[in-house]
């Protein structure tokens, strides 16, 4: 897909998404983050229950070349893995955003979420980059 | 901070096509084009191009560069004839590994060393020291591009003749007057094409438009630890010996070499560790430098396209470097098993 950063996500400038939905999030990477890595092979993901912390790594997403921490945008209780993310890592590059999230979450301070970029300030941050 | 990185012939063409350019071995070299995995998958499947400029050319001549090159090398150079060519090791008092190479017979009394871009001046400061009455050691680097282009459809594209491996003979891509060398680092048929450093763009110009793809140093990485061909650096160091990695297949232990002695005692007394090839039985993909449970390390790693599973090469006891043995890695504090296997680890069917 062509690169791409939707106006319903808010944006951890560590290039993860997350949409917000009640007392719940669903994360990911971004666009940037699945292109500089390149071609993903592998997911590792939290255990169910885990606790994620808001700047903290919770997951690795690993290319051929390189492994990476995934920092979490927000913290919570992780509800739900994206098992087709981990059967089919390429899913992430293909689609960030829908098939290839990561994780759902329930929110342990949904006042984090106002910390978090809006999609022009995320955008003019990959400009930089 | 890129200033001082070293750039190919062909840089230019790579910064044309987008490619992922990465510092490497003190030179900015592309790690990719269109991604790891389709540009391995070209080698095997049909061909590959890569550039390759950036590994080193020493040239060694005179009457006495043959007994010379005997006294220094692991392999047995005496054997070589005009037009053939050889994988050998350049050993250190220890039998430890300088570098690993490969050995061209240009004709009587002329050699072309072809050696890691890393180990350019090591390789060329370590023969220059030893240079004995009679022969001379020169770094020709510069003056060459290399391309290699590998797969099964490689020959066919180039129109070029088949050849027996380890041989070399000048001909042409083109119009492009060419050293056609019959040597890899992929595990398939294929050449490494060297030329004069100004035709390098034209020749690789000439390669892609045959319909070979470029191939950056990612999928050359994935496609030699698929067939367990070692990465001098990781796999093979000055503190490691050329039999306890396996190479003893390219030490003519017969023969008087730098290091001879120790290689000849690990020999007879059998190696404490081996490095031993490996496939991941868990989802996990093995890296350099992770420990092996049992007092092992990982030394190469990556996921493999071909068998879409997390493989390796690493040093482990000897007791523990049979085929069929379990091993865990410790994968940033995750155990994980795999076992080790025959290599190479991918076979053609």
């Amino acid at each position: 897909m062509a690169e791409e950063y939707p106006d319903d996500l808010r944006y951890h400038p560590e290039h993860d998404w997350a949409r917000v939905e009640g007392e719940e999030a669903v994360l990911g990477i971004t666009w940037y983050a699945q292109d500089a890595l390149g071609e993903l092979v592998h997911y590792e993901a939290p255990e169910v229950g885990a606790t994620v912390t808001k700047d903290g790594p919770y997951a690795e997403v690993e290319s051929v070349k390189a492994v990476s921490d995934v920092v979490a945008p927000l913290s919570g209780e992780v509800l739900e893995v994206n098992e087709k993310a981990v059967d089919e890592p390429e899913t992430i590059n293909a689609d960030p955003y829908g098939e290839g999230w990561l994780v759902r979450i329930r929110l342990s301070d949904a006042g984090e979420v106002d910390s978090l970029l809006d999609p022009e300030a995320y955008r003019a941050h990959v400009a930089d980059q | 901070m890129n200033a001082t990185l070293r750039r190919t012939p062909l840089y230019e063409r790579h910064v044309a096509v987008g490619a992922r350019l990465v510092p490497f071995a003190g030179w900015e070299m592309p790690v990719q084009y269109e991604g790891v995995i389709p540009e391995h998958v070209a080698v095997r499947t049909a061909a590959g191009a890569f550039d390759v400029s950036h590994m080193g050319q020493l040239h060694v001549d005179g009457p006495a560069t043959e007994s010379f090159l005997q006294s220094v090398l692991s392999n047995d150079v005496t054997r070589l004839s005009d037009g053939e060519a050889q994988y050998t090791l350049l050993t250190n008092d220890q039998g430890g590994v300088v570098d690993d190479l490969i050995v061209y017979r240009l004709e009587s009394g002329s050699y072309l060393l072809v050696v890691n871009a890393g180990n350019r001046e090591a390789a060329y400061a370590w023969l220059k020291e030893r240079e004995a009455r009679g022969t001379e050691v020169r770094d020709a680097s510069d003056e060459y591009a290399l391309v290699a282009v590998q797969g099964p459809h490689a020959l066919e594209r180039l129109d070029l003749p088949e050849a027996p491996a380890f041989t070399h003979a000048m001909g042409e891509v083109d119009g492009l007057e060419v050293m056609v060398c019959r040597t890899g680092y992929t595990g398939e048929r294929g050449v490494e094409l060297m030329c004069p450093e100004d035709d390098g763009p034209a020749l690789w110009d000439a390669v892609l438009a045959r319909g070979v793809t470029p191939c950056g140093l990612g999928a050359r990485d994935t496609l030699r630890l698929e067939v367990c061909y070692p990465l001098h650096g990781q796999d093979l160091t000055t503190e490691t010996d050329a039999i306890s990695a396996g190479l003893g297949w390219a030490c003519a232990l017969e023969t008087e070499f730098t290091g001879v002695d120790g290689l000849r005692r690990v020999k007879a007394e059998g190696p404490a560790s081996r490095l031993a090839a490996f496939v991941m039985e868990e989802r996990a993909i093995p890296r350099y430098g992770m420990s092996i449970e049992g007092g092992g390390e990982v030394t190469s790693g990556t996921h493999s396209p071909c068998l879409d599973v997390g493989i390796g090469m690493g040093y482990v006891p000897a007791a523990d470097a049979t085929p069929g043995t379990e091993l865990v890695v410790d994968v940033r504090g995750r155990p994980r098993r795999g076992r080790i296997v025959r290599k190479p680890i991918y076979r053609k069917e």
